[in-house]
């Protein structure tokens, strides 16, 4: 944390000549009579992406993105504004702009400080120059040459790599100063097969907060690439869904996606503080069955939706939601925390400087249960298992999720059978969560490859599961 | 408050100069600025004042048939400087690719017309907050079952943008838009739902009048409360209006020139094939005045005009980019950047006629997830709405699904209505689909 913050002064401030006292300067003006709390964040991102697409690297891309975001809060209401020019006179401005929200008066005096050490959840490494150029390009051929050289069905490959790193600086209105330096690596596969005509896709990928590397390591994203190609050959044999309700085994890691959607964004602070969540005033109450404990945990070191701070400067922890089916707690930021009288749980979140912080999930998970993957097969009947999903969306007023299915399989008499394409699954969180029926002993964690939207902000975040068997859901096919 | 187009147009000389400094055969590149404000006001009560202020700029640069791009946030000469020599070394590193390269110089627009896309709107955050605060209000009065919300957001934004390349084109101009919307609760028993209006344009005063939106914000809840689900079945489905621009958007996607080369879309070389019943025709016009898509020019500095990618039900033009262009022999359509102002004839009948016409099926007025593949066109989608029997409403139904296949559904569109007025830059009426699977319970 030392560290990280003598890397964000000497990043974010020393470019504009600023120090703690021209800070302190700038809080004065933005905090004071008639604001309850404020903070001021600086951020500054680097990114880069190469594509890999027809067996050639047509494109990279290189984005510098940096300003400084300043917010002051009264009573409920939120004065916010942003500059991407870092200097004393633009922040004094936005100041200004944002404590207008409350009379003018007269400024305390701040005194700048650290609050104490936090050992970082990451390397503070800049992903981008952990591997040279030509190692990158060289990694984007490779996958193309091993997906290719899997099958001869395959037609299509595109590789992408991703690396990222961000630097944020933040400081609250009792003079607390926090720092992160976060990397942040992607890398996907994505295949298009054909047979007879017929094509399909499949796709893989993973990353973290790490560098380059991960990806030589262990020839992990090799694996994506056979995995891409795995999937798009399943979905070559793949036959209509059944329409209508039925048992669903979900398989573990990234389609704890499910728990994302059904119950995750229904826990976040401000939804629940403004009464418009499906989960409000429910605390202490059963909302699962009594086999589910679901977590959100920003701690996890190198995890995609781990943070050392978040955007408030809250250090992240574990934050028990759901404890055997009853629901314990909400996920919250700095403002919605005070508001509803609870400690603030480190899930504070915006994309960047230009967007307003709030309560957002890291990593969230489902701890693992007592039961072999392989029972829980064996006592469906009749239903679905699906393995992979592409995407979800919730409604948290009325509770109803959905999530498009990219890997399923028919069972019947407790045997996996025929690839189904183009299967959705609809349901209502909190009733969907109360027929979960079996939990399998393999937790496991997505490979890192979420990002989440709220309000029209993305942020990087982790979801993971066991094995789970989900008595009776919605299934959205095209077959009576 | 946002910079001028001489200063963009400057940034943009300077970004050029720098990459041919650096040696690049070919550049272009793109710089904008804009400014506005941002208030939400939810029960009564100011919850947010955001003053924006956005700007950017992005370069891409040729060494010959190979491309890089950068972009930043940051404007000054020092941040300009790294993003050019970033996009060159990445230039340095990305494939030899034969189609490569800025548009034809002969194909750059001249002489275009002003599309009348600048509206200032002068307002105070004072006003602001009243004109949110009337929308919200009006909402919730509409009904007593509006029980929550979650406010009324004004936003107004003022910017301009610049692009420039090599071959000598530069070209900019101002816009701005302004959008109110409204977000409630309703609540009646156990039954919880939320819905929303909004309007947005690029003139203040056409915005539909804060009740207006407001109202029918708390309609659209209010109407859902007590939603069922329905058995499992087949049956013709309305797309309503609001819902319908998705289903042209997915047409967009699958004649898109990239989706094409890529042999990646479920309308793979439809060219000259009939994919719609033969009274279908849709079109787009970049050209309107005040349109929120409108553009003379696209984004590689091509003249824009009104095209027609479906008429008579048959497929007529791709959506083409010069790079995509060239991968598939053809010519660009002036469609870097996307489609603008997509829209499809109606078939002349009211809303009211189409659920006539239905009889018995689905009204779907919310679609949830992205169940829609574009390489298959397999579509599953969650929907809510309302079912309908002898041609009118019976009650409201949620927690389904509507699935098909996109290729089935586009030739078993039976009418399109004249309900258009949406608010956005696609215009649709309602879309009759004959039959759809629809899962429920």
């Amino acid at each position: 944390m030392t560290d990280n913050l003598a890397t964000a002064k000497q990043i974010l401030l020393a470019p504009a000549g600023l120090d703690e006292h021209h800070l302190a300067q700038v809080m004065e003006r933005l905090a004071g009579h008639g604001i309850d709390t404020a903070d001021l964040y600086f951020q500054l991102s680097r990114l880069e992406s190469w594509v890999l697409d027809d067996g050639i690297v047509k494109e990279g891309n290189f984005t510098l993105e940096q300003g400084a975001g300043l917010r002051a809060i009264s009573g409920e209401k939120t004065g916010f504004a942003y500059t991407e020019e870092i200097s004393l006179e633009n922040l004094l401005e936005a100041a200004g702009s944002a404590r207008a929200i409350a009379r003018a008066g007269q400024s305390g005096s701040i005194a700048v400080g650290s609050p104490g050490t936090l050992d970082p959840l990451y390397p503070p490494a800049n992903p981008i120059e952990s591997l040279p150029d030509e190692a990158k390009i060289e990694l984007l051929h490779r996958l193309d040459a091993t997906a290719r050289a899997e099958d001869p069905r395959v037609k299509q490959v595109t590789v992408s790599l991703v690396a990222a790193h961000e630097v944020i600086l933040v400081l609250d209105d009792e003079g607390r100063l926090a720092a992160d330096v976060r990397p942040l690596v992607r890398c996907n596969v994505q295949v298009i097969a054909e047979q007879k005509g017929r094509r399909e896709q499949g796709s893989a990928g993973g990353g973290g907060r790490t560098t380059l590397e991960f990806f030589l390591e262990e020839e992990r994203a090799l694996g994506y690439a056979r995995e891409a190609v795995r999937q798009a050959l399943v979905n070559l044999e793949a036959v209509e869904t059944p329409a209508g309700p039925m048992t669903v085994v979900l398989g573990p890691g990234w389609p704890g996606i499910l728990l994302h959607e059904a119950v995750g964004h229904g826990l976040e602070g401000d939804f629940n503080r403004k009464g418009l969540s499906a989960f409000s005033g429910r605390i202490g109450e059963q909302v699962a069955s009594p086999l589910c404990t679901v977590v959100d945990d920003g701690s996890l070191p190198g995890r995609r939706g781990s943070l050392t701070v978040d955007d408030e400067g809250t250090p992240t922890g574990e934050t028990v939601l759901i404890e055997k089916g009853i629901l314990r707690g909400y996920m919250q930021d700095r403002f919605n925390a005070r508001l509803m009288g609870v400690a603030p749980t480190g899930n504070g979140r915006r994309e960047s400087y230009a967007h307003l912080p709030m309560p957002r999930m890291t990593n969230t998970y489902l701890l693992g249960g007592d039961h072999d993957p392989e029972e829980i097969l064996r006592s469906v009947k009749k239903g679905l298992y699906a393995v992979n999903f592409a995407g979800g969306q919730v409604d948290i007023t009325s509770g109803k999720f959905v999530f498009s299915l990219s890997e399923a399989y028919l069972v019947e008499d407790g045997r996996v059978g025929a690839p189904v394409k183009g299967a959705t699954l609809i349901g209502n969180g909190p009733e969907v969560m109360t027929r979960v029926s079996m939990v399998g002993n393999d937790l496991q964690l997505d490979p890192g490859v979420g990002t989440c939207g709220k309000d029209g902000q993305s942020v990087p975040v982790g979801v993971g599961q066991p094995t789970l068997k989900v008595d009776e859901i919605t299934v959205g096919g095209t077959a009576l | 408050m946002s910079l001028t187009i001489e200063q963009l147009e400057e940034r943009v000389a300077d970004l050029l100069a720098e990459a041919k400094r650096l040696g690049a055969s070919a550049a272009d590149a793109a710089v904008s600025s804009s400014a506005g404000l941002t208030v939400t006001v939810r029960l009564g009560e100011v919850e947010t004042i955001e003053h924006n202020r956005d700007q950017g700029l992005g370069v891409t640069v040729y060494f010959g048939r190979r491309k890089g791009s950068a972009s930043t946030t940051d404007l000054s000469p020092a941040a300009l400087k790294e993003t050019v020599a970033k996009a060159c070394t990445i230039a340095r590193n990305t494939s030899e690719d034969p189609c490569a390269g800025l548009a034809d110089p002969g194909l750059m627009a001249h002489d275009w017309p002003d599309l009348d896309l600048h509206h200032p709107w002068e307002l105070t955050p004072g006003q602001a907050i009243e004109i949110a605060r009337d929308c919200e209000a009006a909402a919730r009065d509409f009904d007593p079952r509006i029980t929550n919300s979650e406010g009324a957001t004004l936003n107004t934004a003022e910017g301009s943008f610049v692009y420039g390349n090599s071959h000598g084109f530069v070209g900019g101009y101002p816009t701005t838009r302004h959008t109110l919307s409204c977000v409630v609760m309703g609540q009646e028993g156990d039954s919880m739902q939320r819905d929303w209006w909004y309007d947005t344009r690029r003139a203040a005063e056409e915005l539909a009048s804060p009740e207006t939106i407001g109202r029918r914000a708390a309609e659209r809840a209010v109407a859902r409360l007590g939603a069922r689900k329905l058995g499992t079945c087949e049956a013709p489905v309305i797309f309503r209006a609001d819902v319908a621009p998705g289903l042209l958007r997915s047409l967009t996607g699958a004649i898109r020139g990239h989706a094409q080369y890529r042999e990646s879309s479920f309308l793979l070389n439809a060219l000259g094939e009939r994919i719609f019943p033969d009274w279908v025709r849709i079109h787009e016009d970049p050209l309107i005045p005040r349109g929120l898509a409108s553009a003379p020019f696209d984004n590689e500095g091509v003249a824009t005009r009104p095209r027609d990618f479906v008429r008579e039900g048959v497929l007529e033009s791709y959506v083409l980019d010069s790079y995509s262009a060239c991968r598939l022999g053809m010519h660009t359509t002036g469609n870097a950047g996307g489609v603008r102002n997509l829209a499809i004839e109606s078939s002349g009948q009211p809303l009211e006629e189409l659920l006539k016409q239905m009889d018995r099926g689905l009204l779907v007025t919310e679609l949830m997830g992205q169940g829609v593949n574009p390489v298959t066109g397999d579509y599953s989608r969650g929907a809510a709405g309302f079912w309908v029997e002898k041609g009118s409403i019976q009650y409201p139904v949620e927690e389904i699904t509507i699935a098909g296949n996109l290729r089935d559904i586009y030739l078993d569109l039976v009418a399109v209505g004249t309900d258009d007025k949406i608010p956005g830059s696609v215009r649709t009426g309602s879309w009759l689909i004959g039959k759809m699977t629809i899962a429920g319970n």
